[in-house]
């Protein structure tokens, strides 16, 4: 396993439910800023600033301290051309790529296939959290979605287990019930293989927290616990080189003021845990953080919270990244804003290009389905 | 005392006409006849509603509340304790076949009357049914027909309904699209009230002429000036449009069939029922009762048994009510509701307006660890009544025997049809333990955990997670 150890990984973190772009990486001197948001603003004097015209917003303390050391990209002014409104047919174009029709295979499945063609690491892609995500779905693409990693397994459920013996013959059970089985039709096939799979993932999976140890403290968040899962297997080796996880919900329509706040402060904390425990561990230069969501939000506000826009921001974080401010943030005169909204200027296929091609070392064009302008910050 | 085959028939129409039922139930209604159950479950207005105000009463949320949760909670309520199964499952299927979500309507119990009047309208005549569907709020916002104005329309209602809602692709041109979109203009939501910051609000229907295009159009080859009832007559009356419903009808209450993008190009498993089901159509006047009276009767449904992969609304709902652990008002439906979304059915929020993909495409290795550690874990629990309804089955047969444990297991989550291989491997769990012994309070106790173990193991099957 020593030897996959040093293969680069990539860990997703989608922001649910649409970033306030405007309120995340602010333009405090932009008069425009202030015009849109008499409401629904960060105070000049409580940002952090990046320079004369750009700043963190106040609770993002430790991105600053990320991006002032060097570590940080950010990509501004991503999105796509004729950005729907709508979170879930949004989400689908990030998730599959596919802007003009109803996608079915997901992106990052397909760059744990172009990793792992035969399937044989079931663990080659993890997701932390309820239910697959689009983007990692993909027919014979095995990829392993946990909840919660202390208690995952088949018969995770079952109350009244009382030894390791009898949880042992169980799934033993399991395993010979989802045994190939000829003749039964392509179906149970089907699902005999799905569920080896499962069961292996879990099995294998299993070890990691039994083998962690770290004097690094997360947050009590869920975002904190599941980058906490995701920093146990990958220092576990188990040649894992795809996380994904999500944190939300970001549509803050109506009182956005508060809620925005601790989403961020939540994240920013774990984020920065997370890096702390893989560098203890030694085990952070292979390791590139991705951080994106669906759309951002009308440049006015209404009143108490955002509406549903366009161009958002998107952030790379990691050892081998080279930090700094990518693209341009697009204009907020009001005549340059379509129905409302920052236009995109710059297509998240090419932040994927990017990262499939420069840092998972992968030929994008079949993945994200054509060529896009990459950027260099690896 | 019905015999074994007639149960195994009455289970089967119980799982497809419904979420299935608990063995006792199934004895009852095997005794009625399958014909005259049939009958009963086509005619749901002769059976009890859901008290609506007493479960609102009870469970307040569930009228009309903002986050999606709560409206596929009042949905999960009924589908499990509904009286009338047929009329929640017919609602599922229009709800598939007609898929409006809420990730755009953003409108939870809007969605959720567009499902009511499912149940009211989706047992009758197929062109009032999609009549109110052109009428359906939700409808309506979810495919921009409050945007379809005479002299600037928009097509997105007018393409669905001919694509995915009526004829299929191929049976149609795009001139019939704009043509359609244009009978259809005026047909718009009454003014809505922001939704901050009081919250959301139900639209209305409601009807502009001053704002309809009343021009000629010429839509499928007929010519006048067409409104939108005039659009729908005409659809019916298509040769298409009864085989597009029979495949549809075929594979949500049959048997799995391929995408209906792939229909154009994929012909039907089983050409004959999508015939007899035509004809059903064209004898009836597209009265959607009299097609499915001869779908349940018909000997391709009574062959076709477990060939379905259920959905995740049938995984849970058929679990908590072979389990007992969900009747009544009592809090938890919405974990069933989140749980369903988790296993990738997320209700009143399918993933386009071509619903969800089904078959075995609801299987993925994070669904299916989903799906076993669900049931596994509500069958494994020996303090549901339904679970000790079947340890008191075991406990009181003549033998006490592994196989006997394992038969009447199998008959009572079913009766369930398992291939040899899982069957080999209950029997061979089973024995390990020995013969059941039920004298001491000692004995009694392993031997229900015992009956609850297998029970869970056959919930993980894969066999059980056909329908």
């Amino acid at each position: 396993m020593a030897s996959t150890n040093k293969d680069p990984v990539l860990v997703i973190l989608q922001l649910t439910g649409a970033n306030d772009y405007l309120n995340t990486v602010v333009p405090y001197t932009n008069p425009h800023y202030w015009d849109a948001r008499p409401k629904v603003n960060i105070p000049a004097d409580q940002v952090l600033p990046i320079n004369d015209e750009l700043a963190f917003r106040s609770d993002m303390e430790q991105f600053k301290a990320i991006y002032d050391k060097g570590d940080m990209a950010i990509i501004h002014g991503i999105g796509f051309a004729n950005s729907p409104r709508s979170h879930f047919r949004a989400m689908d174009i990030w998730h599959t790529c596919e802007p003009d029709k109803i996608g079915t295979d997901g992106w990052v499945a397909k760059v744990i296939r172009d990793l792992d063609p035969t399937g044989e690491n079931v663990l080659k892609g993890v997701n932390f959290g309820q239910g697959l995500p689009r983007a990692m779905t993909m027919r014979g693409v095995p990829i392993t979605s946990v909840n919660h990693l202390a208690s995952y397994g088949v018969f995770s459920s079952v109350s009244g287990i009382n030894s390791q013996e009898e949880r042992t013959q169980l799934l033993d059970s399991f395993s010979r019930m989802y045994s190939p089985a000829i003749g039964t039709g392509p179906t149970m096939e089907y699902l005999g293989q799905t569920g080896l799979d499962a069961l292996k993932g879990a099995d294998i999976i299993k070890v990691a927290p039994q083998q962690y140890s770290s004097t690094i403290e997360y947050a009590n968040t869920s975002i904190a616990t599941n980058l906490k899962d995701v920093a146990q297997v990958h220092l576990a080796g188990l040649g894992t080189q795809v996380f994904y996880t999500s944190y939300g919900p970001f549509d803050t329509h109506f009182n956005q003021g508060g809620s925005h706040a601790k989403l961020w402060i939540d994240i920013s904390e774990a984020v920065d845990s997370f890096f702390a425990d893989l560098r203890e561990h030694n085990a952070s230069e292979n390791v590139v953080m991705m951080l994106f969501s669906e759309f951002g939000r009308r440049v006015k506000d209404n009143g108490t919270g955002t509406d549903h826009g366009a161009a958002g921001v998107a952030f790379v974080i990691g050892d081998r990244v080279k930090g700094g401010m990518y693209g341009a943030y697009p204009s907020l005169k009001p005549e340059n804003l379509t129905q409302g909204d920052l236009e995109p200027n710059y297509d998240f296929r090419g932040l994927y290009s990017t990262l499939s091609d420069k840092w998972m070392g992968l030929d994008a064009v079949p993945i994200v389905g054509g060529q896009f302008e990459q950027m260099t910050f690896v | 005392m019905p015999t074994r085959q007639e149960i195994a028939l009455m289970a089967h129409l119980m799982r497809r006409a419904g979420f299935g039922e608990p063995r006792s139930a199934l004895e009852a209604r095997a005794i009625m006849g399958y014909e005259a159950v049939v009958e009963e479950l086509l005619h749901p207005e002769l059976l009890p509603a859901i008290d609506e105000e007493l479960m609102y009463r009870i469970l307040p949320g569930y009228e009309g509340a903002l986050g999606p949760p709560i409206s596929q909670a009042d949905w999960m309520f009924r589908m499990v304790n509904t009286q009338r199964p047929l009329e929640e499952k017919i609602a599922l299927f229009w709800h598939q076949m007609f898929a409006t979500s809420n990730s755009k309507v953003d409108n939870p119990p809007e969605i959720g009357r567009q499902i009511a009047m499912f149940r009211e309208y989706g047992l009758g005549s197929y062109r009032d049914l999609l009549v109110e569907l052109a009428k359906s709020p939700a409808m309506i916002f979810w495919l921009d027909n409050h945007g379809n104005h005479d002299g600037a329309i928009n097509e997105n209602w007018g393409r669905e309904l001919l694509e995915l809602f009526s004829l299929g692709e191929g049976n149609y041109i795009e001139d019939d699209i704009k043509e359609a979109a244009r009978a259809f203009t005026g047909w718009t939501i009454a003014p809505k009230i922001p939704r901050n910051p009081l919250g959301r609000f139900y639209w209305n229907f409601e009807y502009k002429p001053e704002d309809h295009d009343n021009r000629e159009k010429t839509f499928l080859g007929k010519t006048g000036n067409l409104n939108g009832e005039d659009i729908m007559e005409i659809i019916v009356d298509q040769p298409a449009s009864p085989r597009f419903l029979a495949r549809h009808l075929y594979r949500f209450f049959v048997a799995d069939e391929p995408d209906v993008s792939s229909w154009n190009s994929t012909p039907p498993n089983d050409p004959a029922a999508i015939e007899i089901l035509v004809d059903a159509y064209k004898q009836s006047n597209g009265d959607i009762r009299s097609i499915l009276r001869v779908l349940f009767n018909s000997d391709f449904f009574k062959n076709s048994l477990y060939a379905r992969v259920k959905s995740p609304a049938e995984l849970i709902v058929g679990t908590v009510r072979m389990a007992g652990n969900y009747e009544g008002f009592r809090p938890g439906f919405n974990n069933l509701a989140l749980e369903c979304a988790w296993q990738g059915q997320e209700l009143l929020n399918p993933p386009s307006v071509e619903g969800w993909h089904t078959g075995p495409a609801w299987i993925d290795a994070g669904a299916l660890m989903r799906r076993v550690n669900f049931a596994s874990g509500v069958m494994g629990d020996t303090s549901h009544p339904g679970v000790k309804s079947i340890i008191n089955r075991v406990r009181f047969q003549e033998s006490n025997s592994p196989k006997t444990l394992v038969a009447v297991c199998l008959d009572s989550m079913g009766p369930l049809q398992v291939s040899d291989t899982t069957l080999k491997e209950l029997l061979s769990h089973a024995l390990k333990g020995g013969e059941l012994a039920w004298d001491t309070p000692d004995e009694i106790k392993d031997s229900e955990d015992r009956v609850g173990k297998l029970l869970a193991l056959i919930a993980a099957s894969r066999d059980y997670q056909f329908a």
